[in-house]
């Protein structure tokens, strides 16, 4: 008897751990511990064993059914940990291919620096202003200081709306300078960008219709030095911590004194090299000290207060920023180019 | 401007420093440097050579074998193919190695078997022309006549390119820095040298120009000075070497000796000059008047011009011989026969010169400087100037006495000097004395504080056109850099600017890509969006100098912006499509400016595009504004759009704008087969009818019921009223109505269609029983039966 009860334990254990899958496992389950199952069979062979013997036997049955069931728990797991390992595998997938498209859409590669150099001015406590392209030219030219006779003013180089040049495409967005003081309560720190028409025909760099940023600070004691940190500061922000500025004197006719701001050149640090055209710096806007008659034009007084401008190409500072080779590119709104941004 | 360094030096000797050194500072202090360029750099080891020895080639007929002495201690050989040379001729002979301002490199090499070890060289091969060298022939070596040059002498210095030229961008206030003496004059202020001028001595005849002429001003404004010498026994004959290699190094072709000698006095002074052939004046006067109507002139350049009383013309008695600072008339030229000169230096109105040239498209050297406004005084030393070089040249004998007409008294302009106010504004604290040492190194003169501005400064009125200059030589960079003070402002973008940032953010979130159009298009435009002729909307601003008829008038839609940039990327075969543009459309106003509003216009096409997808991206487009009440109503009357796929969007009574497939003819015109889709918002009625900010609701707690109906009705009966119905009959339980399928043909009788409804149903205070729902289900399908005869399927 005990014999037996060692040699089904011998042959359960070992048939459960080889059981190739769960259902094979519930059939030796039925074949060992069933109803019918030999551990019964043997168990009913107890009774005609020697009551002496019968303990021993009992608890030799018990632990036998003890292992056995062990056994099956621990093939169970087993089993299941085969199975979901097979799962798995066969769930793989080739974490190459591609992604299912979701296409979303992109800012217009201007409107992308654009909205930097927003960001920028507005920390500063800049507003945005924003006013009519279809401007007067004593807004665009007059009370610039930009009398008639002003080459500027000539109708080859500016679009006219009445025979009487009164009204104009703004050829630049200066007006706006007029604009704010007129309007605004002061101090003010305006940037206005937005378009602007000059008549120049189309090729890779001009274009009749392009874009300006002005922007302006009038306030009681404002210096030339105050424009130079200013706008040093910003070019900061706009190309790095590293960035040296550097300002030329130059001629507009709305400030006094005006200046050229000059942004020393990345590639070469100002050696020269193709990308500055061997100058080592590379021209970025114009600006100066709001001219003393353009105050008083719009009622500033301007032994209190005073105020610097200046005015930027955004077409040329995108254009720099992402290496487009040509001006036409920008306003062709061919998506193989746009989605590049 | 072009700057020879040699003449500069004259003036201010800067030799030492060099020419990166030069165009730093002289950028840094306001006259912009452009380009430098050593021009001994493009032409190298280029020598005079004598021919020793000539013997013709001994396989060639038309060659010739030279012994040349170069300088060196051996004769070299050159092999020619030029005949006009002999023995004992000096020739510019290019080494072996050497450059050749046209780029050529030249090596020795053997020419049909004998050796040439260089090269013999032409007027036109050293960069020059017969007008350099009028001696010299145009298809021959050029045989040397210049006095002193010697076997070996290179030939840079031989025509003067061992000078350094520098480009200036000069800006239009500063047209007295367009002249050697003007840029001598920042230079020595630029690099702290001494400047010296020099005052033109002409010795003079015996006659006097009051003998022969007078000058008569008709027209102040236009001419506020007119100052003219004259010379008698001119001999026209090339000007000298030095005057040549001058005027060529400043971009000036040199012709003969009186015209060099104007040119050269204009580079020099910056004041134009005109000469002219007195002998054709008829009468002694000569008078500076408008022109008449129907006067005419053959300029110089050989063109016949129309003339009308909006130019100023140097006249005789009867008739035009120059336009005033333009061009001088064929009818009083220079030529090998001229025996006396008027030298005219004369100040004319800036604006009517630039008028007069460009009403004849005439540009010149003379009016591009004159319409910047010149110095009035600068006229006497001008011609004094050319009159001393006549006399230096030796081409003729000057007349005693100057005429110099100034119909106005010239008013000497002065500025206070004020360097605290000056300080205030630069945010420096430069001292009185280096202001005054600043100015006076300029040229301005100081009378205590007041400073008197020197005349050839037209530019300077005001004391921050003085803190311009002491700014510029303090230097600009050394005035410190400081960040804004004073009062704090918000700043900050708008309400409006954030729901135009949020409605670029939408539209790119759903797939759209942005762009940016023209302003301008063509009327025709127009036509090709199928635009009624009576329709309001073709009253548009018109450009009245356009580039052309395509950017001719400002548009009043954003459509044909939109479905040009459409045509184009699908003629580039771009798959699918979609666009956005936020952009302006301009109504003309009463008083003639405009109305600029603002549109959002979509523009898509491809397979995953049609109708509903469109409506779709609106729909998100409203929603993510918080626009409320939105409805879209069928709109059949836009010809621009296809009549049974074009809807106008609401919110409430008010219209947004509209949405649908362009009409197969509209795309048409634009050439395109395939199916576009559009839509027009007005930005301003979008954000008029935005909703308050949300407030929170409660979730739900209890489950929601959800039934499926589908009814059969007419196919005619909008799914938004049958919408509308089912909601009304649902009441406050029913949560939500949506469709998910509408179906027609077999089994649906023609003239029928199933609608399809999804109905979630819930109440907030207990679970719905289906019972509920089931009562509400049938509330819903007898009232879609009442309205619309739609039947459960």
């Amino acid at each position: 008897m005990k014999k037996m009860l060692q040699d089904l334990r011998e042959v359960a254990v070992h048939a459960i751990l080889g059981a190739a899958d769960p259902q094979a496992l519930e059939a030796l389950r039925i074949q060992y511990l069933g109803k019918k199952g030999d551990l019964t069979k043997l168990l009913k062979m107890m009774g005609k064993l020697d009551p002496s013997e019968r303990p021993a036997m009992g608890q030799l049955a018990n632990q036998v059914r003890a292992e056995v069931e062990n056994a099956l728990a621990q093939r169970k797991d087993e089993l299941s940990a085969m199975l979901l390992e097979r799962r798995l595998t066969s769930e793989a997938v080739d974490v190459t291919i591609p992604g299912k498209p979701t296409q979303i859409g992109h800012e217009h590669p201007m409107y992308v620096v654009l909205d930097e150099i927003k960001d920028i001015f507005i920390g500063m406590g800049f507003e945005i202003l924003e006013g009519p392209e279809v401007e007067l030219s004593e807004y665009n030219f007059t009370k610039l200081n930009t009398d008639e006779g002003h080459p500027a003013r000539e109708w080859s180089d500016t679009f006219y709306l009445t025979e009487d040049s009164s009204i104009l495409l703004r050829t630049q967005t200066s007006p706006m300078q007029i604009r704010a003081m007129e309007e605004k309560e002061l101090p003010i720190r305006m940037l206005a960008p937005g378009r602007v028409y000059r008549k120049d025909e189309v090729d890779a760099t001009h274009s009749p219709m392009f874009h300006q940023i002005e922007g302006m600070v009038i306030d009681k004691g404002v210096t030339m030095a105050d424009l130079k940190g200013t706008l040093d500061a910003v070019m900061k922000k706009l190309y790095g911590e590293d960035t040296v500025t550097r300002f030329r004197p130059h001629h507009f006719p709305f400030t006094e004194p005006s200046c050229e701001m000059d942004v020393q050149c990345h590639k070469c640090g100002g050696k020269g090299c193709p990308t500055c055209k061997g100058e080592g710096w590379i021209e970025i806007l114009g600006a100066g000290m709001v001219h003393p008659k353009v105050l008083e034009g719009c009622g500033i007084d301007t032994n209190v207060y005073s105020g610097w401008a200046f005015g930027m190409g955004l077409e040329r500072l995108a254009m720099r920023r992402f290496k487009i080779s040509d001006l036409r590119l920008i306003f062709e709104n061919d998506v193989r180019f746009l989605e590049q941004f | 401007m072009l700057l020879s360094r040699k003449w500069l030096n004259s003036f201010v000797n800067c030799s030492a420093v060099g020419d990166r050194e030069f165009a730093e500072a002289m950028t840094l202090s306001g006259s912009k440097v452009e380009t430098f360029e050593d021009l001994h750099e493009k032409m190298k080891n280029v020598v005079a050579g004598r021919i020793l020895k000539m013997v013709r080639h001994e396989n060639s007929d038309h060659m010739w074998v030279c012994e040349v002495d170069v300088g060196k201690d051996k004769p070299i050989q050159i092999v020619t193919g030029a005949q006009n040379q002999k023995e004992g001729d000096l020739i510019p002979t290019a080494l072996d190695g050497s450059l050749l301002p046209d780029g050529k490199e030249i090596h020795a090499g053997e020419l049909r078997g004998v050796l040439s070890e260089g090269m013999f060289c032409s007027v036109k091969e050293l960069g020059l022309t017969l007008h350099d060298y009028p001696y010299a022939i145009e298809d021959g070596l050029w045989i040397l006549q210049e006095e002193g040059v010697k076997p070996g002498d290179d030939m840079a210095d031989v025509i003067g390119m061992d000078d350094h030229v520098v480009e200036f961008e000069i800006t239009p206030n500063r047209p007295d820095c367009l002249s050697v003496i003007g840029l001598a004059r920042e230079a020595s202020a630029t690099l702290n040298l001494p400047l010296n001028l020099h005052k033109p001595e002409v010795k003079g005849c015996e006659d006097d120009i009051h003998n022969h002429v007078s000058i008569r001003i008709d027209d102040a404004e236009l001419c506020p000075r007119y100052t003219a010498r004259m010379v008698r026994n001119v001999k026209i004959a090339p000007s000298p070497a030095w005057m040549r290699e001058r005027l060529r190094n400043s971009g000036v072709r040199p012709i003969n000796n009186i015209v060099d000698i104007t040119n050269y006095v204009m580079l020099e002074y910056g004041q134009p000059m005109h000469a002219f052939d007195f002998s054709c004046i008829g009468g002694s006067q000569i008078i500076v008047r408008r022109a008449k109507a129907d006067e005419t002139l053959e300029t110089l350049d050989g063109n016949a011009r129309e003339l009308n009383e909006n130019m100023l013309a140097i006249c005789d008695e009867t008739k035009p011989v120059a336009l005033a600072g333009v061009m001088g008339g064929a009818n009083s030229e220079i030529v090998g026969d001229t025996a006396m000169v008027v030298f005219e230096s004369a100040n004319f109105n800036g604006p009517s010169v630039r008028r007069t040239a460009a009403a004849l498209g005439m540009r010149t050297e003379a009016s591009g400087r004159f319409e910047k406004g010149l110095d009035p005084m600068g006229t006497v030393e001008a011609v004094d100037r050319a009159c001393e070089l006549v006399e230096l040249l030796g081409c003729g004998e000057v007349l005693q006495g100057t005429i110099d007409v100034v119909p106005c008294e010239i008013q000497q302009k002065t500025v206070l000097l004020e360097p605290e106010k000056i300080n205030r504004l630069l945010g420096t604290n430069v001292s009185a004395d280096e202001m005054r040492r600043i100015l006076l190194s300029l040229g301005f003169e100081l009378d205590g504080d007041v400073i008197k501005v020197p005349s050839w400064r037209g530019d300077v009125e005001h004391y921050s056109d003085i803190a311009e200059e002491v700014a510029r030589f303090f230097g600009y960079n050394a005035i410190p850099n400081t960040l804004m003070r004073g009062e704090t402002t918000t700043g900050g973008y708008t309400d409006r600017q954030k729901a135009e940032r949020k409605i670029g953010a939408l539209a790119r979130t759903l797939g759209f890509d942005e762009i940016i159009t023209y302003s301008f298009i063509s009327p025709s435009y127009y036509d090709k969006i199928r635009m009624p002729k009576d329709s309001a909307l073709r009253k548009s601003l018109k450009i009245l100098n356009p580039l052309g008829e395509d950017t001719s008038i400002m548009r009043t839609t954003v459509l044909p912006s939109m479905l040009e940039i459409l045509t184009r990327n699908f003629n580039y075969r771009n798959a699918s499509v979609k666009l956005y543009e936020l952009g302006k459309v301009y109504f003309p106003r009463e008083d003639g400016m405009a109305d600029e509003p603002k549109v959002l216009c979509l523009g898509a096409y491809g397979e995953d595009m049609d109708f509903f997808a469109i409506k779709g991206v609106v729909e998100e487009i409203l929603k993510g504004l918080r626009v409320e009440d939105v409805s879209f109503r069928a709109e059949s009357d836009n010809p621009s759009y296809h009549p049974g796929r074009c809807a106008a969007v609401y919110a409430g009574e008010e219209c947004l704008g509209v949405v649908g497939q362009l009409h197969p003819l509209t795309a048409a015109n634009y050439g395109v087969d395939a199916e576009l889709y559009t839509a027009e918002l007005w930005l301003d009625a979008m954000l008029a009818n935005r909703g308050a900010t949300p407030v929170y609701q409660a979730l739900p707690r209890f489950p929601a019921v959800t039934r499926d109906i589908s009814v059969t009705c007419e196919s005619t009966i909008p799914v938004a009223m049958l919408q509308a119905c089912i909601r009304k009959a649902g009441g406050e339980l029913l949560r939500e109505c949506s469709l998910f399928d509408v179906y027609t043909g077999a089994p649906i009788p023609e003239g029928q269609k199933s609608v399809s409804f999804s109905l979630k149903m819930r109440a907030d205070d207990q679970t719905l029983t289906d019972e509920h729902a089931e009562e509400i289900v049938n509330a819903v399908l007898e009232a879609l039966k009442n309205a619309y005869h739609a039947v459960m399927r």
